[in-house]
C-alpha cells in the first residue's frame, strides 16, 4: 500500500478550489511520524502531515480509517479515552503539544472542535455562547462579554436568527442552528484551529448549505480541518484533502487535484467508488 | 456495489454512443467523398438526409453526460471521461457537418462538367479519415500516446491543403472557365483541412481523459 512518509507540501490556494494559486503560507499544525493505539491495537500509522494556516482540509476515507481518530489527535480529545497511547509529534505553531507539562486546557481553547451531533448546553443561546468566554474569564465586563457573544454569534452566521430571543433556551433552536450555535460557542472564545468532526452530517441540504457556507467565510480567519464522509461535500469546502485507508494517510493533494486526477490508484478507487 | 455497477453501465453507454457519433461521422466523410469521386448525387443526398440523425445522437450523448453528473457525480477518471465525450460530441458533430458541405458542393459540381482530379484533394479525404479512425482508436483503448500521434500527423493534412490551395489558384488564374468550379474545390480542401484541426481537439480530449493533462494550445 502506498503511503506518504514525507509531509506533503501544501500549495494554499485563495478562494474556492480551482481559483489561481495564491502563494504558500506556513504550516500552522504539522504532524511527525504520529502513531495511535487503542490499547494494543494500532489505529494510526506513521502519519505526517503540514496543514497550513488559514485553509480548510478536508479527511475523507471510509468508516474506521482513522480520520476521526487523527482529527482528535489535533487538540487531545484522545487522553480523555483510557488505554490509548500515541507516538510521534503533533506541533501547533512549532511546539509540542504532546511535550510534558502542555496545557491540555489551554491547547484546547486554541484547537477548538465541533462535533458530529449537535451539544447545546440546556441553558439560554447567550449563556451557550458566553460559557467558555466566562469559564476561562476571557472578560473583564458585561458589555465586553455581550460583544464578544455578538461578535461570535455573527461570525457563525446565526446572529440575525436569534438577536431577539437570546435568552431563550437553545435547545428550542432547530438542528442546523444549534450545530451553528456549536460553531459560534467554539469561536467565542477565539481559537486559532478548528476541527470539524463531520459537522454537518445530521443536517438537511439547506443548514447544511449554511455550515458550508460558514465554514468558507471562516477560513480567511481560522485553520479549519473538517472530517467528512460525504464527498461532495469535501470538494465543496476544501482547499486541500487527505485520504485515510486503515489507519494510514494515502495521499494529500489540493483538492481540485484529488478529484479529478488523484495521485494514488488507491485514491482513485475510493473516489470513484470502485473501492473493494 | 450495485450503485458502481449502474455507474460503469451508464459510462459504458456512454462511451458506446460516442463510438457510434464517431462511426457516423467517418462513414459521412467517406459517402461525401465518394459523392464527389465518383459524381454520385444520390450519395451526396443520402449524406444530408442522414445528418438529422447525427444531430440526435449528439443532443442524447449531451443529454446523458448531464443526467450523469447530475445524478451520479462522477469524480476523478470518471470525471475526466464524461467531460471528454461531452467536449467531444459537438466536435464529432461538426465533422459529420463539414461532411455534409462536402455532399453540397458534390451535388453542385456533379452538375457541371467534370473537372480534372484534383490528387491531392483524395489524399487529403484518405488522410482525414484515417486520423478520425486512429483518433476514435485511442479514445476508445484511452490511449495518450497514440493520441499524440495522431495529432502530430494533422500536419500532413496542412501541408496537403496548402499544396491543394495554390495548385487550384494555379488552375483558376490558368483556366478562368473553370475558376467557379476550383473555388468550391477550395473550399471541400479546407472542409478537410478543418476536419483536421478536429480531430486533432478528440485527441486532445483523449489525452485529458487518460493523463489529465491539458495540452491544448500548447505546442
Amino acid at each position: 500500500m502506498p503511503v506518504q512518509t514525507e509531509p506533503p507540501k501544501i500549495e494554499i490556494r485563495d478562494g474556492r478550489p480551482g481559483s489561481s494559486a495564491h502563494g504558500v503560507g506556513t504550516a500552522k499544525v504539522a504532524v511527525r511520524d504520529l502513531n495511535f493505539f487503542y490499547g494494543r491495537v494500532q489505529a494510526l500509522h506513521n502519519i505526517s502531515i503540514e496543514i497550513p494556516e488559514r485553509i480548510v482540509m478536508a479527511f475523507i476515507g471510509p468508516s474506521g480509517c482513522g480520520k476521526s481518530t487523527f482529527l482528535r489527535t489535533l487538540n487531545r480529545m484522545n487522553d480523555v479515552i483510557p488505554g490509548t497511547h500515541v507516538a510521534g509529534q503533533v506541533l501547533i505553531d512549532d511546539h509540542d503539544i504532546y511535550a510534558p507539562g502542555t496545557d491540555v486546557v489551554e491547547l484546547r481553547r486554541r484547537v477548538g472542535m465541533v462535533f458530529q451531533k449537535s451539544n447545546p448546553f440546556p441553558k439560554s443561546i447567550f449563556d451557550n455562547v458566553a460559557y467558555g468566554l466566562r469559564i476561562n474569564r476571557m472578560t473583564s465586563s458585561g458589555s465586553e462579554l455581550e460583544g464578544r457573544v455578538e461578535q461570535a454569534l455573527k461570525d457563525s452566521a446565526l446572529w440575525n436568527e436569534v438577536k431577539d430571543r437570546l435568552r431563550q433556551s437553545a435547545l428550542s433552536l432547530s438542528g442546523g442552528q444549534q450545530q451553528r450555535l456549536c460553531i459560534a460557542r467554539a469561536l467565542a472564545i477565539r481559537p486559532e484551529v478548528l476541527l470539524m468532526d463531520e459537522p454537518a452530517s445530521a443536517l438537511d441540504p439547506i443548514a447544511t448549505s449554511k455550515i458550508e457556507e460558514l465554514i468558507f467565510d471562516l477560513k480567511k480567519q481560522y485553520t479549519i480541518v473538517i472530517v467528512t464522509h460525504n464527498m461532495q461535500q469535501a470538494a465543496r469546502v476544501s482547499d486541500t484533502t487527505a485520504f485515510f485507508l486503515l489507519g494510514k494517510l494515502i495521499e494529500v493533494n489540493s483538492t481540485e487535484k484529488m478529484f479529478t486526477a488523484p495521485t494514488e490508484k488507491l485514491t482513485e478507487d475510493y473516489i470513484t467508488g470502485r473501492f473493494g | 456495489m450495485d450503485l458502481h455497477r449502474h455507474l460503469d453501465d451508464e459510462l459504458s453507454s456512454l462511451r458506446d454512443r460516442v463510438l457510434l457519433l464517431g462511426g457516423e461521422a467517418e462513414q459521412a466523410l467517406e459517402r461525401a467523398m465518394y459523392a464527389l469521386s465518383e459524381r454520385d448525387s444520390e450519395v451526396a443526398r443520402q449524406v444530408l438526409e442522414h445528418d438529422d440523425q447525427v444531430d440526435q445522437l449528439e443532443v442524447e450523448i449531451d443529454r446523458q453526460c448531464i443526467d450523469i453528473i447530475a445524478l451520479r457525480q462522477p469524480a476523478a477518471r470518471d470525471l475526466r471521461f464524461v467531460i471528454s465525450v461531452a467536449k467531444m460530441a459537438p466536435v464529432l458533430e461538426r465533422i459529420a457537418d463539414h461532411a455534409c458541405n462536402i455532399a453540397r458542393a458534390a451535388i453542385d459540381l456533379n452538375n457541371e462538367p467534370e473537372l480534372k482530379p484534383v490528387l491531392d484533394l483524395g489524399r487529403m479525404a484518405e488522410h482525414a479519415g484515417k486520423m478520425l479512425r486512429s483518433a476514435l482508436d485511442a479514445f476508445t483503448s484511452s490511449d495518450a500516446v497514440m493520441a499524440r500521434e495522431v495529432i502530430k500527423s494533422d500536419n500532413e493534412i496542412n501541408d496537403l491543403y496548402n499544396h491543394t490551395f495554390h495548385r487550384l489558384i494555379e488552375l483558376m488564374v490558368t483556366e478562368p472557365a473553370t475558376a467557379t468550379r476550383d473555388a468550391r474545390l477550395l473550399f471541400v480542401a479546407k472542409h478537410l483541412e478543418r476536419i483536421g484541426d478536429y480531430v486533432t481537439d478528440i485527441c486532445e480530449l483523449t489525452v485529458y481523459m487518460a493523463e489529465a493533462a491539458f495540452i491544448k494550445h500548447t505546442n
